[in-house]
């Protein structure tokens, strides 16, 4: 078959139309955000004192930061499935959530006393916090993953890992209503930990499952 | 390249997503013309011919022209489609010549097959279901339409369209690796 003939069969094949990658996106992102909502209310729910904890600054902007980090890693992800996908802007997206972090953790460390620091870092929840994370996320990675296939990445792996980072954006913003572990401190070591658990099984799962 | 022809590519493929197969076919032999010059251009030494990067490539931008931007240019898309499968075949060709190593005793044994071109698409055309390969083979080495085939073949047009469709993907995610 020479390459005539090739296009000849491509161009007959020309008609069965699939979805547009961004409706695609939209999709996916929408269905992980519901599968990790209903897992959440299932097995969690909300704190108990959550009325009173969602007027503090320090509720509200774990919130804000985990947003941050879920719509940074929603475009790049989108950025990154395309083939042309620039990697640079990409990863700008993604500095946004860390930048903030980082200000709020020294914020924290000027604003209560050098003694309460471990005790604010470690928390009451610490190892719990990072796995309910991670297990929330990993229904929307896998619902990520099986976009990101439908994509045509130029690196896999890299696009697996802002998967991965995403689905623990999603978990880890609804996790937040549940955990009573409120310091900057605390999230940028335990939350940490487990979204980056979930970016490095992205990675390792895309680089296979999203070649092409 | 210049802005006219970025425009023209632009207007053919949109023509094609909206199902214009004769859009389609001119798209195809232009993307067909670019990747041809990029290819020779960055393949130096032998081991790959650029022939079949250009129809691995025509094959790849078939599967996934869905994740092309319509209000895109289609160029960028269509050279980072294009470095992607050569660099695909850069590494399994690597990989390949470390088993060919272990061959060589073994292929200096057999006579020499008198094959003046072998196609890589082909033998992932001969690894598909006989009813898919006798409907991809009408349609391009005979150059039937899908009309022409379905009488031949005694099906449906839809069952053409089916067969074809699928037959296509199969041989793009085989394509080089048989």
């Amino acid at each position: 078959m020479d390459t005539n003939e090739l296009i000849k069969a491509l161009a007959a094949d020309a008609r069965p139309r699939s979805a547009s990658l961004s409706t695609v996106w939209w999709g996916a992102a929408a269905l992980a955000v519901a599968v990790a909502a209903a897992v959440f209310l299932a097995t969690l729910g909300p704190r108990p004192d959550i009325a009173a904890a969602a007027g503090t600054a320090r509720f509200l902007f774990k919130i804000v930061v985990m947003l941050t980090l879920a719509c940074g890693a929603f475009g790049a992800l989108r950025a990154l499935s395309r083939p042309e996908g620039n990697l640079r802007t990409a990863l700008l997206l993604l500095t946004a959530a860390p930048a903030l972090l980082a200000a709020a953790v020294a914020a924290e460390l000027l604003a209560v006393p050098p003694e309460t620091w471990p005790e604010r870092m470690i928390g009451d929840s610490n190892v719990f916090c990072s796995l309910l994370v991670m297990m929330i996320g990993l229904a929307p990675l896998s619902i990520l993953l099986l976009a990101l296939r439908r994509g045509a990445p130029s690196n896999p792996g890299v696009a697996g890992a802002v998967a991965g980072l995403l689905a623990g954006g999603i978990a880890a913003t609804i996790y937040v209503v549940h955990c009573t572990d409120d310091s900057p401190l605390f999230v940028a070591i335990w939350y940490t930990i487990a979204i980056a658990g979930l970016a490095l099984v992205g990675a390792a799962s895309a680089s296979r499952l999203a070649r092409w | 390249m210049n802005s006219s022809d970025e425009s023209e590519l632009a207007r053919l493929m949109r023509a094609a997503i909206a199902g214009d197969e004769r859009a389609y076919g001119d798209f195809l032999r232009r993307a067909a013309c670019l990747v041809r010059g990029f290819a020779r251009r960055k393949i130096v030494k032998g081991g790959i011919d650029p022939e079949d990067i250009v129809q691995e490539t025509l094959l790849a931008i078939h599967i996934k022209r869905h994740t092309w931007r319509d209000d895109a240019p289609v160029t960028p898309w269509l050279y980072a489609i294009a470095r992607f499968k050569l660099i695909d075949a850069f590494r399994r060709r690597g990989r390949r010549m470390e088993i060919d190593i272990g061959e060589i005793a073994e292929a200096a044994a057999e006579p020499q097959a008198e094959s003046a071109r072998e196609w890589e698409i082909d033998r992932a055309l001969e690894s598909l279901a006989p009813g898919q390969r006798s409907v991809v083979a009408a349609v391009s080495v005979d150059g039937r339409s899908i009309s022409e085939t379905a009488s031949n073949l005694g099906m449906s047009e839809t069952a053409v369209r089916v067969a074809l469709h699928r037959g296509l993907a199969a041989i793009a995610r085989r394509f080089g690796r048989g």
